[in-house]
């Protein structure tokens, strides 16, 4: 194609269906399973939703010659542990991929130890290797405040920190950095690096889950395993639920994962006793009360 | 003289985004891709000076365009090659080999012609570049 040919295409195009546009891409099929899949976490999901049209408005302008550019897509996750921040940024990889903004969509996790090294000389090589690895997709960087030590100011920490920012800076197009972390703990290390704050665009925070939302949570693990709650049961793990979240440690799905792991251990240790001739499927996928009811919570004991 | 050695040699110098493309194919394809870099252009010099380590584990090409760049901001006016290695077994060899970067001004290579024995005559090429010291060429 010569170059007449391609302006001239160009002037043809006069009019977008956005819509249109949206089903070419595919993007609203992982906001569908975004919406599906992940409970709760309203904020998120419109935060989502809103850098997808902005992403997909800024594309639509590039295709009719206005002026655009590349939006600063760095992002900050902000929750506390347990809150779905690994899950949101997987999926968010693949929203950038569908909408052509990363070239290949994988995700590298990973957190201090992956980028800062031992010895003198030893972080930009690794900090640089990590960054190589996350070309064409998205870096997700846990608990990104580990990388800043202030009490020592001979921490190595500040050095991935610059090359990190750097990269961030001039290989824009290449990836997209998602720092994640708590939330007063990520607002401390913004404040004392004033580089980061400003080269990230997106703020989201991750709000805790209420009780209800984490029963449908722990319901949905269930289900994929093939096992349920009797009535019963699922009353009591809601009793478990507002107890647990008085803990100390609580971390949201992850304990709900973690307890339901236990209750399935219980039920499998009472099969065991029970020792009444075979069993059927029915028996082996429900859960009772009393594989509940068991645990130390109830008796105001820690579970992890 | 411009050096014509590899894959793409008789193309006009193949562009960031073009040899993006190349290495994004090479990766696709499984093979190790690196940066090699030398100040040597005798085409019987097979081994050039790697730069850093193989590229096995980035699937995207624009980590190789990023070492190329840290290369050519250290050895600018050197030759600088990609390679793509094919560790698949039967084949464990450079399947792909381009130039990505050359000197500003390439001399070019000196004939020289020996008479032997019974006159026949045995030739040889030398590049003028390598009268200097390695490092001081171009």
């Amino acid at each position: 194609m010569t170059k007449d040919s391609i302006t001239e295409e160009k002037k043809v195009i006069n009019k977008i269906d956005l819509h249109a546009e949206l089903n070419e891409t595919g993007v609203e099929q992982v906001l569908f399973d975004l919406d599906k899949s992940l409970i709760g976490l309203d904020p998120v999901k419109t935060r989502i939703r809103e850098t997808a049209a902005l992403l997909l408005v800024e594309k639509a302008r590039e295709k009719l010659g206005l002026a655009h550019e590349t939006p600063t897509l760095h992002m900050s996750f902000s929750g506390n542990p347990g809150t779905g921040k690994t899950t949101v940024a997987l999926r968010m990889a693949e929203l950038l991929h569908k909408l052509g903004y990363v070239r290949k969509g994988h995700l590298v996790t990973v957190t201090r130890d992956d980028l800062v090294g031992q010895y003198i000389g030893h972080t930009a090589p690794k900090t640089k290797e990590v960054l190589k690895k996350a070309m064409g997709g998205v870096l997700f960087i846990d608990e990104a405040y580990y990388l800043y030590r202030p009490e020592n100011e001979r921490d190595y920490g500040q050095e991935a920190i610059e090359i990190l920012l750097q990269v961030m800076e001039n290989n824009r197009d290449d990836l997209v950095v998602i720092l994640a972390g708590y939330k007063n703990r990520m607002n401390t290390f913004f404040e004392s690096n004033p580089g980061f704050r400003s080269r990230i665009a997106h703020h989201i925070e991750f709000p805790d889950y209420t009780t209800p939302e984490l029963l449908d949570i722990g319901s949905a693990m269930l289900d994929q395993l093939n096992y349920y709650f009797t009535k019963s049961a699922k009353n009591a793990f809601t009793e478990y639920i507002n107890l647990r979240k008085k803990q100390p440690h609580f971390a949201n799905a992850r304990s709900i994962r973690n307890a339901l792991d236990r209750v399935r251990l219980r039920q499998a240790n009472r099969l065991f006793k029970q020792n009444d001739g075979p069993i059927d499927a029915e028996k082996l996928s429900t859960l009772e009360e009393v594989d509940i009811r068991e645990s130390r919570v109830f008796s105001g004991g820690i579970d992890n | 003289m411009k050096l014509r050695q590899g894959t793409f040699s008789f193309l006009p110098d193949l562009t960031d985004a073009e040899i993006h493309t190349q290495v994004q194919y090479c990766i696709d394809n499984d093979w190790a891709v690196s940066v090699e870099y030398t100040d040597d252009p005798h085409p019987r010099n097979t081994y050039w000076e790697m730069w850093g380590h193989p590229m096995f584990d980035n699937p995207d090409a624009a980590a190789v365009v990023f070492e190329l760049n840290e290369c050519r901001k250290q050895f600018g006016d050197y030759y600088i090659r990609v390679i793509a290695f094919d560790s698949s077994h039967g084949w464990e060899s450079i399947k792909l080999s381009f130039i990505v970067n050359r000197p500003k001004d390439e001399p070019g290579f000196h004939v020289s012609r020996d008479e032997v024995k019974g006159r026949s005559m045995r030739y040889s090429i030398k590049s003028y570049a390598t009268d200097k010291p390695e490092g001081r060429r171009y």
